[in-house]
């Protein structure tokens, strides 16, 4: 039992971790058309920066610059990146956004290089918060989950409730549209460019420190946050939330209760002794196969329902 | 008002605008008509700097012919699209709201105002604009774009689809919407409305203007009419 809330509560903050990171790459291509392949990139940036900010001024500062600075770049790259390639097609931009992602790996090596850097957890946030069902659960671990509410609240307010809001959700659907009742479009676009590269920042910066901060940590994610944005349906929050916490819970799941697939193979009447090369298969655990299911469940999503969970258009 | 001059246009590489010139005055309703595909609708996007072009667009002395969508209905050019595009998760209200260019803008129409012309959108002020009929959608469709005061409105097919009595009602909002003074350039495939309230009228045909005249004279020509207009 304690076994399930335990990963419970570790898969529904790896969910929200996806979330952040999601959130902006979904609100970007739900508006602009963009697959941002960058997107992971700058959650890596994220959590670099604030390693290089809390050796200076400590945690909690950088909890608050290095996401600014994110977006700051993200909003750079928008406008005098992004805009000029977007009159060449969904093609040049998806290039564009896939070289930026080199870019930005091979910058991150050369100022800090191969290794991971020891971005850890601050002092403060060093205590078991609360003992639950005989698991501990630490106090930085809990204010992931908190922040990470609080931040879907606070986007979930902004996005119904003030004017800028309606016209990001307006352009969602109708970009021309807002257009041509005056509003700014492509200011909107890069304000949520760099809206969603700050929320990719906070994400790194929360993450970071749990997950390893090193070079192949923006592909390590990004890939996964693709699933998320096609399962939950492309330009979806709503989406994109669930998506998160049931990949995060499915992946944590798999490895907590480490199910054997040797019963399953035995009650269809294949019996491992039997079997020749597939005999390792047979032998496998639910953790084994963890890494993968977010593709599995990607594949599936495609056969069956392409346009996702909530998705408006097919992928 | 607005001036257009030898307007081109291209999707890839066929030619839909082939030197379109086109004149409205200051409070002026104008009709474009013409059979489906002959590039009415492209003629009055690539005005709101939606589709590419080369030509002369000059609006109130000014050439907008370079600028970007938002800042062409930001010098008073209005646009009502052919298929609504009403923001299908946002309420009647909201939408009416994003037609604002600032928040709490003043003019000649208020949110109050249009409830009172239509107590249709009224009742239906806070439902997701993407549950509400066809007509309803194209009535909202045009009070949007009304809520920013433009002082040309171009509106494309609004009584495409609808019930007769839908249809009665677009004709009464087009009615005042002359009355206060806004020159309308509208789209249209049949004549019922168009002529109705129109004071001059285009024809298209292949990508150009092919006659132009009076609602008096197009009646009045039936040659006019059988080769250019109907089905």
């Amino acid at each position: 039992m304690e076994i399930l809330f335990f990963s419970l509560f570790n898969g529904i903050l790896y969910g929200l971790l996806l979330f952040m990171l999601s959130a902006g790459l979904t609100l970007i291509f739900g508006m602009m058309g963009v697959l941002n392949f960058a997107h992971a990139s700058f959650f890596m940036l994220g959590a670099y920066f604030a390693y290089q900010i809390s050796q200076f001024i400590g945690f909690w500062p950088a909890l608050v610059i290095a996401p600014l600075v994110v977006g700051v770049a993200g909003a750079l790259v928008e406008r005098y990146g992004l805009r000029q390639v977007h009159k060449y097609g969904h093609v040049a931009e998806l290039l564009f956004t896939f070289g930026i992602a080199f870019v930005i790996e091979e910058l991150v090596q050369m100022v800090w290089g191969k290794a991971p850097v020891p971005y850890e957890i601050p002092q403060s946030m060093k205590f078991t918060a609360l003992t639950w069902q005989g698991m501990n659960y630490s106090a930085y671990r809990v204010f992931m989950v908190l922040i990470s509410v609080g931040i879907f609240a606070a986007l979930y307010l902004f996005l119904k409730r003030t004017r800028v809001g309606l016209i990001i959700q307006a352009a969602l659907s109708y970009p021309d549209v807002v257009g041509s009742l005056g509003h700014n479009v492509p200011r909107i676009f890069m304000l949520v460019f760099g809206f969603g590269t700050a929320l990719a920042g906070i994400a790194g910066v929360l993450g970071g420190n749990v997950l390893g901060t090193e070079p192949a940590m923006a592909l390590q994610l990004g890939t996964i946050v693709f699933v998320v944005i096609v399962v939950g349906g492309l330009g979806s929050l709503g989406g994109a939330l669930i998506a998160s916490i049931f990949i995060g819970l499915l992946t944590n799941m798999a490895v907590s209760f480490d199910i054997p697939f040797r019963g399953f193979f035995e009650a269809l009447g294949v019996s491992p002794e039997a079997m020749g090369t597939g005999k390792d298969l047979i032998d496998m655990t639910s953790s084994g196969i963890s890494p993968i299911l977010p593709y599995l469940l990607l594949v599936l999503m495609l056969i069956f329902r392409p346009r996702g969970l909530f998705g408006q258009r097919d992928v | 008002m607005l001036r257009v001059e030898n307007l081109h246009a291209y999707y890839g590489k066929s030619h839909i605008l082939q030197g379109v010139s086109l004149f409205i005055g200051e409070g002026e309703i104008v009709s474009l008509l013409g059979r489906n595909g002959v590039g009415r609708s492209t003629t009055i996007t690539a005005i709101m700097g939606q589709v590419a072009h080369t030509g002369s667009i000059v609006f109130r002395g000014e050439d907008i012919g370079g600028l970007e969508a938002h800042q062409i209905a930001q010098r008073g050019i209005g646009y009502v699209p052919e298929n609504r595009n009403i923001f299908p998760t946002l309420t009647t209200r909201q939408n009416l709201l994003l037609g604002e260019k600032k928040p709490g803008q003043t003019g000649r129409w208020s949110m109050a105002d249009l409830f009172e012309l239509f107590p249709l959108l009224r009742e239906r002020a806070d439902f997701p604009g993407g549950v509400l009929s066809g007509g309803e959608q194209q009535l909202l469709a045009i009070c949007r774009t009304l809520m920013g005061d433009p002082d040309l409105i171009m509106i494309d097919e609004p009584t495409e689809g609808l019930a007769p009595q839908l249809v009665e009602q677009v004709g009464r909002l087009l009615q005042e919407i002359a009355d206060r003074g806004v020159s309308i350039l509208l789209v249209e495939q049949k004549l019922t409305i168009a002529l109705k309230i129109s004071k001059r009228v285009y024809v298209m045909g292949h990508g150009k203007i092919v006659w132009d005249g009076t609602p008096q004279e197009l009646r009045a020509d039936p040659q006019i009419r059988r080769e250019w207009l109907e089905v």
